[in-house]
C-alpha cells in the first residue's frame, strides 16, 4: 500500500513541466484544479466588490452612494458572480478535481480532455458574463424573473444569460466526469461503502448537476427566445405564464443550493474524523443522507413560490416536502456531533472551519424550516430574513466548508504549510464577522425590511450599520487567508506526505503529488477513517 | 458504448423511421383531432426521442448503469412535470 517514491518527490505535478502552454493545455486534474482555484477566486472578489458597495450604501437610510438603478445592478451581479461563478463550481471544480481521482486511487479523471474543456467553458462563460457586467450590467436579480427580464429590463439580460448557459455545460461536463470516474476507476478493494464521504458528496452533487442543469439551460434559452423574438412563453401580455418560469428556474436553482452545500458536507466529514481521531459515526447513514438530500432537494422548489400565485394546494405539498429535507440534514449534523463526542479533538485550523460550518449550517437550516412554513412565509417572503437564511447556508455553510477544505488540503496541493496562528485567527475573525453581518439581517427581516431596496426607514439603521461593520470584519477574514496562503508559497516544501496523520489514499502520495499520483495502484483493505486503528498502532 | 458495433443498416433504418415520423407529424397537423391533437403529437415526439436514445445514443447496447441513469433522467422529467402540473391543475380550486 506504500506508494511514496523518492524520485517522484523530486518531480511533482507543478514542476513536471514549465511554461504557460504546459498549464493551458494540461490534462492533469490537479493542474486543472489550480486553474479553477485561480479563476473562481477572481470571481469571488468580483462578487465581493459588489457586496462591499451594497453594504456601504446601506449604512444610511437614504440613497447617498448609488442610485436605485445602480443598486439593482449591484445585487444582481453580486448574486450571479457568487452563485454561478463561485459557489457552484467552488468545491467540486477545485477540491473535487484535485482530490477525487486521488481518493479513488486513480491516476486522473475518466475524461481528462473533457475536464480541460470544462474549464475552458467556464472561462468563456465567465468572460462573456464579465463583459456584460462591465458594459452596463444587469438588474433583474440573479433569479431573472419574468416578465421583467423578458419584456421590461433594458440591461444586458441576453448576454448574461448566454454566459450562464455556456457555464452550465462546464458544470455538466464536470458532473459527468465525476460520476464515470467514481463508477469506473476505484482502486481494487475500494467498494462503495469504503469510499470517503467526500467522494459520496461529490457523487451526489454530480448527480444533481447532471439532472438539474439542463433544465436551467432550457429555461434561460426560453427566456432569450421570448426576449428576442417576442414569443409568448412567460409573459402574460404575450399569452405566457410567469409562474411557469419560476417553476422551471427553481427546479434547477433549489437543487443548486445542494450543489453548493453537499460538497461542503463532504469536506466537514473528512475534517471532523481527522481532528477528532475517530471513525465517522453512522457511516452508511451519512452516505445515505447525502443521496437522500440529493433526491429530496428536487421535490421542494415550490417553497420559493408560496406568494407567487401558485396554487395553495401545491404550496401545501411543497411545504410538507420541504420539511422532509430536514431529516437527512439533521442526520448529518447529529452524526458529526456524535463523532466529535469523546474524540481527542485537535484544534487545528481546518477543524475550526468545520465547527463554523456545523453551527452556521444548523442556524441556516432551522430558519429554512421557518420559511417552509406557509403562514410564516407570507410574512417573511422577500425580506432580509430570507437573505440572512440563505447566506447562513451558502456562506456560513458552503464557503466555510470550502475554506476548511482549502486549509486541510493546502499542504497536499502545494507541499507547504501556512502560518497556523494567522490561520486560526482569521477563522475566528471570519466566524465573528459572518455572524455580525448576517444575524442582524434575521431581525431586520422579521421586523419587515424588504430585500433589494437601497433605502429604508430610519429605525432600521442601527441593525444595518452593525451588518455593514460585520461585513468589513468578514472581508478581512477573506483577505488574511489570501495573504498567508500566498506567503506560504515562498516557504520550502516541507509539509511531507501526511502532515495531519490522516487516513485516505490521497495522503499516501508525496506532497505535492507526482503527475500520475500513484506509482503503483493502491490496494484498499479497510474502510475509511480507521483512526482508532491508527492510534492503536501508535501512529 | 460497450464496444457493440451497430451496422449501417440499423442507422439507415432508424433514420428513415425518423423521417417517416416527421412526415407523419406534419401531415397529422392538418387533421383536427380535437383534444387528441396534443396526445398524438406528443406520442409521435416521444417515439422519435426513444429511437434517438436507443439507437443513435447506443443506449440499447449499453450497460445497466447507463440504463439506470437514462431511466433516472426520465423519472426526473416526470417529477418536473407532475409537481408543476400539481400547481396548474389546482389553481383557483
Amino acid at each position: 500500500m506504500k506508494t511514496v517514491n523518492e524520485d517522484a518527490l523530486q518531480k511533482n505535478y507543478i514542476t513536471a513541466a514549465y511554461g504557460i502552454r504546459s498549464w493551458l493545455l494540461t490534462r492533469d486534474h490537479k493542474r486543472i484544479a489550480l486553474l479553477y482555484l485561480i479563476s473562481i477566486t477572481l470571481f469571488f472578489f468580483v462578487g465581493g466588490f459588489f457586496a462591499v458597495l451594497m453594504r456601504l450604501e446601506l449604512m444610511t437610510p437614504q440613497g447617498d452612494l448609488v442610485s436605485a438603478e445602480t443598486y439593482n445592478r449591484l445585487f444582481t451581479m453580486h448574486g450571479i458572480a457568487m452563485i454561478f461563478f463561485f459557489l457552484v463550481p467552488s468545491i467540486p471544480a477545485v477540491l473535487g478535481n484535485f482530490l477525487l481521482p486521488m481518493m479513488l486511487g486513480a491516476r486522473d479523471l475518466a475524461f481528462p480532455r473533457l475536464n480541460l474543456l470544462s474549464w475552458y467553458l467556464y472561462m468563456v462563460g465567465g468572460a462573456y458574463t464579465l463583459y456584460a457586467m462591465v458594459t452596463g450590467g444587469i438588474d433583474t436579480g440573479w433569479t431573472f424573473y419574468t416578465p421583467y427580464s423578458t419584456g421590461y429590463s433594458t440591461t444586458n439580460v441576453v448576454p448574461v444569460v448566454v454566459g450562464i448557459f455556456i457555464l452550465g455545460f462546464s458544470s455538466i461536463l464536470t458532473g459527468l466526469n465525476f460520476i464515470v470516474t467514481t463508477h469506473k476507476m476505484r482502486a481494487p478493494g475500494l467498494t462503495w461503502f469504503r469510499l470517503p464521504l467526500f467522494v459520496w458528496s461529490q457523487y451526489a452533487t454530480s448527480v444533481i448537476i447532471l439532472l438539474a442543469t439542463p433544465v436551467l439551460a432550457i429555461t434561460l434559452a426560453l427566456l432569450g427566445v421570448e426576449r428576442i423574438f417576442q414569443v409568448g412563453i412567460f409573459d402574460p401580455a404575450l399569452g405566457g405564464d410567469p409562474i411557469l418560469f419560476q417553476h422551471m428556474f427553481w427546479f434547477y436553482s433549489h437543487p443548486a443550493v445542494y450543489i453548493m452545500v453537499l460538497p461542503s458536507m463532504g469536506v466537514v466529514s473528512e475534517l471532523v474524523t481527522c481532528f477528532a481521531r475517530r471513525r465517522i459515526f453512522g457511516y452508511k447513514f451519512m452516505a445515505a443522507a447525502v443521496m437522500a438530500i440529493a433526491v429530496l432537494g428536487f421535490l421542494v422548489w415550490g417553497h420559493h413560490m408560496f406568494v407567487s400565485g401558485q396554487s395553495v394546494y401545491a404550496g401545501m405539498a411543497f411545504s410538507a416536502l420541504s420539511f422532509f429535507v430536514a431529516i437527512p440534514s439533521a442526520v448529518k449534523v447529529f452524526n458529526w456531533t456524535a463523532t466529535l463526542h469523546k474524540g481527542r479533538i485537535e484544534f487545528r485550523t481546518p477543524v475550526l472551519y468545520a465547527f463554523g460550518f456545523i453551527g452556521l449550517f444548523t442556524i441556516g437550516g432551522l430558519t429554512g424550516l421557518f420559511l417552509a412554513t406557509l403562514a410564516v412565509n407570507v410574512h417573511l417572503t422577500d425580506t432580509y430574513f430570507v437573505v440572512a437564511h440563505f447566506h447562513y447556508i451558502m456562506v456560513g455553510g458552503a464557503v466555510m466548508g470550502y475554506l476548511g477544505g482549502i486549509h486541510y488540503w493546502w499542504p497536499k496541493m502545494t507541499g507547504r504549510m501556512y502560518h497556523e496562528g494567522w490561520a486560526k485567527f482569521s477563522a475566528l475573525i471570519l466566524f465573528v464577522g459572518f455572524n455580525l453581518t448576517f444575524f442582524p439581517q434575521f431581525i431586520l427581516g422579521y421586523l419587515g425590511m424588504p430585500r433589494r431596496y437601497y433605502i429604508y426607514p430610519e429605525e432600521f439603521q442601527v441593525l444595518n450599520v452593525l451588518s455593514t461593520a460585520g461585513a468589513s470584519i468578514l472581508g478581512l477574514g477573506y483577505i488574511i487567508p489570501m495573504i498567508y496562503l500566498l506567503w506560504s508559497l515562498r516557504k520550502p516544501r516541507t509539509a511531507g506526505p501526511n502532515p495531519w496523520n490522516a487516513t485516505g489514499l490521497e495522503w499516501l502520495t508525496p506532497s505535492p503529488p507526482p503527475t500520475h499520483n500513484f506509482d503503483k495502484t493502491p490496494i484498499v483493505t479497510e474502510g475509511p477513517y480507521a483512526y482508532e486503528e491508527k492510534s492503536a498502532n501508535g501512529e | 458504448m460497450s464496444g457493440h458495433h451497430v451496422s449501417r443498416k440499423v442507422y439507415v433504418a432508424v433514420g428513415l423511421a425518423l423521417l417517416a415520423l416527421f412526415v407523419l407529424t406534419v401531415g397529422i397537423a392538418y387533421i383536427d383531432l380535437g383534444p387528441f391533437n396534443i396526445v398524438v403529437a406528443m406520442t409521435i415526439a416521444t417515439l422519435k426521442a426513444l429511437l434517438v436514445v436507443l439507437y443513435f445514443m447506443h443506449v440499447r447496447y449499453s450497460s445497466r448503469v447507463t440504463w439506470v441513469f437514462v431511466s433516472a433522467s426520465f423519472f426526473w422529467l416526470v417529477i418536473l412535470l407532475v409537481l408543476t402540473l400539481s400547481d396548474y391543475f389546482t389553481r383557483g380550486v
